[in-house]
C-alpha cells in the first residue's frame, strides 16, 4: 500500500529513521548475527580463544539427550498451556457474553493477571502450593493428597501450568469475548426462531465462528508458553526438580549463563530463532486468509 | 439474549463468580498474608482474613532495611522500575512515530530495504538472543545502567508497524491541504499527524508500560548491582531465605506493590487497553 501524496526531501526521511534503525543495528543484527556465528563456534570460558567448528555445536547439543528431553518438556507444557488456557477463557466468554448487568465488573476482575509480571505471578502461585506454608498444599494434604512440587516432577509441571494458564487468562478471554460480539445478532436469532436451544447454538454457530479467533489465539499461546514463561519457571522451579520444567528458552540461559557453554547456548537460540520465525509465519498466514473470512 | 431463559442466566452469573474467585484468590491470599505477621503466615494454615499488621509489613518492605541482606529499599525498586518503563514506553513511541512517518510519507532509495529491516525484528524476542545481547550491551559498558535495562527492548518493530497501518489510513485530503496552507513535513506531522494518533498513543501505551514493569529476564542478566534491580527481580531475591525463613508478609507485601502501577493502569485504561491488545496482533 503506497500514499498518493508524498513528501519530498533527500535528507528527512533519514533522520527520521536513524533513531530506530540505530537502535535495532545495535541491539538487534549486531546480537543476532553474533548468536549465528558464535554457534558456528567454540570458545574457551575466559573468551581467550575461539575456533571455528562448523555445525559441531548444533550435532552436540542434537546428541545431548537432556536437550531433546527440554524439547519434549517444552512440547508438553506449551501444549497444556494453551489447550487448557483456551478451553478455560471460552467457557468463561461464552457465559460472559450472556451476561448484561454486571458484565463489566467480571471483566475488570478478570483483566488483572495481565497486570501482574510474570515472575510475581509465580510467586503468589508458590505461596499457595509451597509444601510448608502453602493454603492449598494444606488442605490437599488434609484430604489425603501429598503435594511436594520440589520432589515430584508431574506436579512441578502441573504448577507451572497452573500459573502460566492464569496470567494468560485475559488475554485470551477478552479476545474471545470480542469475537463473541462480533459474531451477527441476526444469526442466533434466526437459530433461535428455527428453535435451536443455547446448547446447539453454540455448537452449530458460535464456536465455528470462533474458529479463526481460536486458531489465531493457539499460535499466541504457543509462543507466549515457549518464550513469556521464563520468569514464572525462574521463581517456582527454576527448572527442577532435575531437569523436568526446564524449558527451551530456560535451557538457552542455563547452559549460556550459569554453565558458560557459550558455543551450545548459541546453538540453542539459533534453534529457537528458527522456531519462531515458523510460528510467525504459520501466524501470518493465517492472518492473510481472514482478511478473506 | 434473544431467549429468555432465567436459569441460565444465573448458571452465566455462578459460572463467573467461580471463574472470578479462582482468579482472583492468589490476589486476594498476598494482600491478606501481607496484612499478617511472619509468625502467623507460617502456622499452617495461615488466615484467610486480612489482619491488623498491613501497615508494618508495607513500610517494613517500602523504607525498611537489612530484608534477606539486602539494603535496598522497596520503595527505590519501584522507582528504578518506573523508569524502566517510562523510558521504554515514551522511546519506543516516540521513535516509532517517527521512523513510520518516514516509511508512510517520503520515498526514497533503499525504503523497501529499511521496511523490512524494521520488519524482522519484530520476529524474535530478546528471550531468544539474550546472551549475544548481553554482550554487546556489556561490551558498551550498559551493565547496571538505565541504558542498558531499557534500550535493548525498545529495539522492536511493533510501534512502528501499528503507527504504519494507522497512517495508511489517514486521509490523503489532509496532506494536501496542509500542503497549500504552506506546512512542511514537520509541520504536518507535528500538528496533524501525531495529534491524530492520541488514541493509538494511548493504547501502546498501556502495553508498553505493563511489558517493561513486568520484564524480568533482561534486568536479572543485566544488573548485578543492588540499587539498579527493579522491583521484580528485587522479590526474587527476597525469596532466597527458604520457605519458611523468609518473612512472607514483607514479600507478599512489595508483591502488592509491584502489582500496583500496571494494575492502575489497566484498570483506568481499560479502554485503550483493549484497542492496544488487539491492534499490536495485528
Amino acid at each position: 500500500m503506497e500514499k498518493r501524496v508524498l513528501f519530498r526531501s533527500g535528507w528527512l526521511p533519514w533522520v527520521l529513521l536513524l533513531p530506530q534503525l540505530i537502535i535495532i543495528g545495535v541491539f538487534f543484527f549486531l546480537p543476532a548475527s553474533q548468536a549465528i556465528l558464535q554457534s558456528l563456534q567454540t570458545e574457551d570460558a575466559f573468551g581467550t580463544s575461539r575456533e571455528f567448528v562448523g555445525l559441531d555445536n548444533f550435532r552436540r547439543i542434537f546428541d545431548d539427550a537432556s536437550y531433546l528431553a527440554s524439547f519434549k518438556i517444552t512440547a508438553l507444557f506449551s501444549v497444556l498451556v494453551a489447550a487448557s488456557g483456551i478451553a478455560l477463557s471460552l467457557l468463561l466468554a461464552i457465559f460472559a457474553d450472556r451476561i448484561v448487568r454486571g458484565a463489566m465488573v467480571y471483566k475488570t476482575l478478570l483483566i488483572l493477571p495481565y497486570a501482574v509480571a510474570p515472575a510475581i505471578a509465580g510467586v503468589l502461585w508458590i505461596f499457595l502450593f509451597s509444601p510448608s506454608i502453602g493454603v492449598v498444599a494444606y488442605y490437599l494434604q488434609k484430604f489425603g493428597y501429598t503435594w511436594n512440587h520440589l520432589m515430584n516432577e508431574g506436579q512441578a509441571m502441573s504448577l507451572i501450568v497452573i500459573a502460566s494458564v492464569w496470567k494468560q487468562i485475559s488475554y485470551n478471554f477478552l479476545f474471545f469475548l470480542a469475537g463473541l460480539q462480533s459474531i451477527p445478532k441476526a444469526l442466533i436469532e434466526a437459530a433461535s426462531i428455527d428453535g435451536a436451544g443455547p446448547w446447539r447454538r453454540f455448537w452449530s454457530i458460535q464456536l465455528p465462528l470462533l474458529s479463526p479467533t481460536t486458531f489465531f489465539l493457539l499460535v499466541i499461546n504457543v509462543v507466549y508458553a515457549f518464550f513469556d514463561t521464563f520468569g514464572i519457571i525462574d521463581s517456582m522451579t527454576a527448572g527442577g526438580p532435575g531437569q523436568s520444567t526446564s524449558i527451551l528458552v530456560y535451557k538457552v540461559y542455563q547452559d549460556g549463563f550459569k554453565a558458560l557453554d557459550l558455543g551450545g547456548s548459541a546453538a540453542q537460540s539459533v534453534v529457537l530463532m528458527v522456531i519462531v520465525v515458523a510460528l510467525t509465519v504459520v501466524q501470518f498466514r493465517y492472518v492473510e486468509k481472514k482478511v478473506q473470512y | 439474549m434473544v431467549d429468555r431463559r432465567p436459569w441460565l442466566s444465573v448458571l452465566s452469573h455462578a459460572v463467573m463468580i467461580l471463574g472470578v474467585l479462582i482468579v482472583a484468590f492468589p490476589l486476594y491470599l498476598a494482600f491478606v498474608a501481607s496484612t499478617h505477621t511472619p509468625d502467623k503466615i507460617v502456622q499452617v494454615p495461615m488466615p484467610l482474613l486480612p489482619g491488623a499488621h498491613a501497615w508494618e509489613s508495607y513500610q517494613a518492605a517500602l523504607f525498611g532495611s537489612g530484608k534477606a541482606g539486602s539494603t535496598i529499599t522497596v520503595a527505590r525498586m519501584m522507582w528504578v522500575s518506573f523508569v524502566t518503563a517510562m523510558v521504554i514506553t515514551v522511546g519506543k513511541i516516540a521513535i516509532s512515530l517517527l521512523s513510520a512517518f518516514a516509511i508512510v510519507y517520503f520515498r526514497f532509495p533503499f525504503k523497501t530495504l529499511c521496511f523490512w529491516a524494521i520488519f524482522v525484528t519484530l520476529m524474535l524476542p530478546v528471550e531468544v538472543r539474550i546472551l549475544p545481547t548481553y554482550k554487546v550491551v556489556a561490551d558498551l559498558g550498559m551493565l547496571n545502567s538505565y541504558a542498558g535495562l531499557t534500550l535493548p527492548l525498545i529495539a522492536s518493530a511493533t510501534a512502528t508497524f501499528l503507527f504504519r497501518q494507522f497512517f495508511l489510513t489517514v486521509p490523503d485530503e489532509l496532506v494536501e491541504a496542509a500542503r497549500i496552507d504552506g506546512a512542511g513535513p514537520m509541520r504536518f506531522f507535528k500538528d496533524v499527524l501525531v495529534p491524530l494518533s492520541r488514541t493509538s498513543i494511548a493504547a501502546l501505551f498501556v502495553i508498553q508500560f505493563i511489558y517493561g514493569w513486568n520484564q524480568y529476564l533482561w534486568p536479572l542478566l543485566m544488573t548485578t548491582s543492588e540499587d539498579m534491580y527493579p522491583v521484580v527481580i528485587g522479590i526474587k531475591r527476597m525469596l532466597a531465605g527458604g520457605e519458611a525463613a523468609n518473612d512472607w508478609n514483607v514479600i507478599m507485601a512489595t508483591a502488592i506493590l509491584a502489582m500496583l502501577p500496571p494494575a492502575v493502569v489497566v484498570m483506568l485504561m481499560q479502554k485503550w487497553f483493549v484497542k492496544g491488545l488487539v491492534d499490536t496482533e495485528k
